[in-house]
C-alpha cells in the first residue's frame, strides 16, 4: 500500500516487468490507469493474454483505464480542434506542461461510486519517453511527486514506473529524472543486460532492492541479485551460474 | 519502424534503402519515398531488378553439393564434430523475401506496376501544415502530414471498410536528420532543438501501429554528435541496425577482414506482441558487394596460419571472440593444415 516502485533497465528491455505488474495488478482486483506511451494496446493485450488476464475484459468493466500514447498523440496533432473543457492528456507535446496529464491520472484513479475495487495503481511505460518528447526533467519529476502524493498518500494506491538508464549514457537529463527517482522509491527492480555480454540462455540479471532505509534510519537496503531467462510465457529465475544450460 | 545508421559515406545504407523499396515492388505493396536529398523519381529508378528463381537457386544448389562432399572426420578436434555444420551463407533458398542483381537495374515495367508516392522537400510547397505542428520542425511537420494523408485517402488505416483488397504502404524516409531536412542535430553538440527528431519518431510510430505499413528510415548517425538524442532514438525505434563499412578506416587493411566490406551491427530487435524476441545465436555480422550480390553473412575468424601470431589483430580478435558462438570450431572442418 502506498509504495513507488521503480522499474529499471540497462542494457536491455526490461519490458516484462510491466506486463507482470499490469498482469499481477488487475488479477489482485485493483484499478490500474496505465499510461502506455510507448506500445499499442493491441501489443499490451497480446501479451497479457499469454499471461492469462484479458486487457479488453478489463477496460470493459471499468477495472482498467488505458492511456493509449501513440493513438492520443495521433489525435492531437491530426484531429479536430480540442474542446476547451477536455485537454488532451498529451497536451505537453505544445506547450510542455505535464498538468493535464496529471489530471487525467487522477480524475482515472479517484473512486467513483460504484466502484468496488481495491487500492489504485498507476503505472507507467516508460517514463523515458517523455523527456523526448520535450518536457524537461524537472517537469517529469514533479509529475511523478503529484502522483506520488494523490495516489500513494491521498488514494493509499501503488505507483510503478519503467525507466530507462544506463551507467555510462550521455542523456543527462534521463539520468537525472532517474537518479532521482532512485532516492524516492520504496522498491528498485532494476533488470541488466549480461556485462560479458549477449547470451542465449540468460537474457540478463534482475537486482532487486528494498528500500528499508527509506522508512527506518537505521535499516539498511536489502538487495538480492537472480538471473533471468524470458520465454513466451514466463520467465524464469535463477541463481546467478546456475542457468538450467550450465547445469 | 526499421531505424539504419547510414555508413560514413552512405554508400551501403543506400543500398538496403534501395532493398527494401524493390522488395515492395515485388511484392506488389504501395510505396511512399521521401527525401531531402535526391529525388524520389531518381531513387527509384536505381532499384536493383530481382533474380529470377531458377538460376539463384541453381547456383546455390550447385555449391552445396560440393559442401556436401567433404564429411571427413575430424580428429584432433573430434569433440566439433557434433556441432551442426555452421552455414555462413543460406543454402536453402527460402520462400521468404527475394535476392536481388544489384548490377542491373528494375525494369520501369515493373516500377510502374506499383502504386507509389514520393516527397522530395524542396518540391513541396510551403504552406504552413494544417495539423499542429507541437514546435516540430516544419521539414518534418509536413511530411508527417504527407504520411498521414496517404495512409487515410487510401485507406491503409482499415478506415475504408468498402475496400476488400488491403495492401501495405512501404514507407522509406532517407538521410533523416541531416541537414537538408532543415535539422541541426547534425551540425553541432548542442542543436537549438532537441526534440524534433523524437517528437517526428514518436508520431511517425502512431501512425505506422495504426496502419498497414513499415518504414525504414536511415540516419547519418557519425554526424549527430548529440549522443543522448541517439539513445532516444533506439528507444523509440523498433528496430535499430548500424552499418560501419571498411572504407577508410583502418580495418580496411586488418587481415581479419578481408573478405568483407563491412559491419552489420544490430542495436536493437523488435519485440512485439510477446514478451521475447526472436534471439539469433551470433551477432557478428558482416556484409560484402559482390559484382551481382549484397550479402550479409556471420562474421568468422578464418584459422591462425600465420607463422608469427602478430599481437594488434590478437586484440581485435579477442574483442569479437568473446561473442562469437563456438560454431567457429566447425570451420576447422574444410582446412587440412592447422598450426597449432
Amino acid at each position: 500500500q502506498g509504495k513507488f516502485t521503480l522499474l529499471r533497465d540497462t542494457r536491455t528491455d526490461g519490458s516484462f516487468l510491466v506486463h507482470h505488474f499490469l498482469s499481477f495488478y488487475l488479477r489482485a482486483g485493483c484499478k490500474v490507469c496505465f499510461v502506455a506511451l510507448l506500445q499499442s494496446f493491441s501489443h499490451y493485450n497480446i501479451v497479457a493474454q499469454k499471461l492469462g488476464v484479458s486487457l479488453a475484459a478489463a477496460k470493459e468493466r471499468g477495472q482498467l483505464v488505458f492511456l493509449e500514447g501513440l493513438k492520443s498523440c495521433l489525435d492531437l496533432l491530426f484531429g479536430e480542434e480540442e474542446q476547451p473543457g477536455q485537454p488532451s492528456p498529451l497536451q505537453f507535446l505544445s506547450t510542455s506542461d505535464l498538468r493535464a496529464l496529471f489530471d487525467f491520472v487522477r480524475v482515472s484513479l479517484t473512486p467513483a461510486d460504484g466502484d468496488s475495487w481495491k487500492s489504485p495503481v498507476l503505472l507507467v511505460d516508460d517514463l523515458s519517453v517523455l523527456l523526448s518528447l520535450g518536457a524537461a526533467p524537472v517537469a517529469v519529476l514533479d509529475f511523478i511527486h503529484y502522483c506520488r502524493v494523490s495516489v500513494c498518500c491521498q488514494l493509499k494506491g501503488n505507483v510503478v514506473v519503467l525507466v530507462h538508464s544506463n551507467e555510462d549514457s550521455e542523456d543527462e537529463e534521463n539520468e537525472l529524472v532517474v537518479n532521482s527517482l532512485r532516492h524516492h522509491s520504496d522498491l528498485i527492480l532494476w533488470a541488466e543486460g549480461l556485462a560479458t555480454g549477449f547470451c542465449k540462455d540468460v537474457h540478463g540479471q534482475i537486482k532487486i532492492i528494498k528500500r528499508l532505509s527509506l522508512r527506518q534510519a537505521a535499516e539498511q537496503d536489502q538487495v538480492q541479485i537472480y538471473q533471468y531467462k524470458i520465454q513466451d510465457r514466463n520467465v524464469t529465475f535463477f541463481a546467478r551460474g546456475l542457468s538450467a544450460a550450465v547445469l | 519502424l526499421v531505424f539504419t545508421e547510414e555508413d560514413k559515406y552512405g554508400l551501403y545504407s543506400n543500398l538496403l534503402f534501395k532493398y527494401f523499396l524493390a522488395e515492395g515492388i515485388v511484392c506488389g505493396h504501395e510505396l511512399f519515398v521521401a527525401s531531402a536529398k535526391e529525388h524520389p523519381d531518381n531513387i527509384l529508378k536505381e532499384l536493383p531488378a530481382p533474380l529470377l528463381d531458377d538460376t539463384y537457386g541453381k547456383e546455390l544448389g550447385d555449391e552445396a553439393a560440393k559442401s556436401e562432399d567433404i564429411q571427413d572426420s575430424m580428429k584432433i578436434a573430434w569433440r566439433y564434430q557434433n556441432l551442426p555444420k555452421m552455414e555462413a551463407r543460406p543454402t536453402t533458398y527460402t520462400k521468404f523475401g527475394h535476392y536481388y542483381d544489384v548490377s542491373k537495374k528494375m525494369s520501369p515495367e515493373l516500377c510502374q506496376s506499383v502504386k507509389w508516392h514520393s516527397f522530395y522537400l524542396h518540391e513541396e510547397l510551403s504552406f504552413e501544415p494544417k495539423m499542429k505542428t507541437c514546435n516540430m520542425n516544419s521539414g518534418y511537420a509536413r511530411l508527417l502530414q504527407s504520411i498521414q494523408r496517404i495512409i487515410s485517402q487510401e485507406g491503409f488505416d482499415g478506415s475504408d471498410p468498402q475496400k476488400k483488397q488491403r495492401n501495405v504502404l512501404r514507407i522509406g524516409i532517407q538521410s533523416l536528420g541531416s541537414v537538408l531536412w532543415g535539422d541541426d542535430v547534425c551540425c553541432s553538440d548542442t542543436p537549438e532543438d532537441t526534440h524534433s527528431l523524437t517528437k517526428f519518431l514518436y508520431v511517425l510510430r502512431g501512425l505506422l501501429r495504426k496502419s498497414l505499413s513499415a518504414c525504414i528510415i536511415t540516419v547519418p548517425a557519425h554526424l549527430i554528435q548529440n549522443k543522448a538524442i541517439m539513445e532516444r532514438v533506439t528507444n523509440l525505434s523498433d528496430m535499430v541496425v548500424g552499418l560501419e563499412s571498411f572504407i577508410g578506416s583502418e580495418r580496411e587493411t586488418n587481415p581479419l577482414y578481408k573478405d568483407y566490406h563491412g559491419l552489420v551491427h544490430v542495436r536493437q530487435i523488435p519485440r512485439l506482441n510477446s514478451l521475447i524476441c526472436d534471439v539469433s545465436d551470433t551477432k557478428d555480422l558482416a556484409f560484402r558487394l559482390k559484382r551481382k550480390l549484397f550479402t550479409i553473412e556471420r562474421l568468422h575468424l578464418p584459422p591462425d596460419l600465420s607463422d608469427t601470431v602478430s599481437r594488434a589483430s590478437k586484440q581485435d580478435l579477442a574483442g569479437s571472440a568473446k561473442l562469437l558462438s563456438s560454431g567457429c570450431g566447425a570451420m576447422a572442418i574444410g582446412k587440412k593444415h592447422l598450426d597449432f
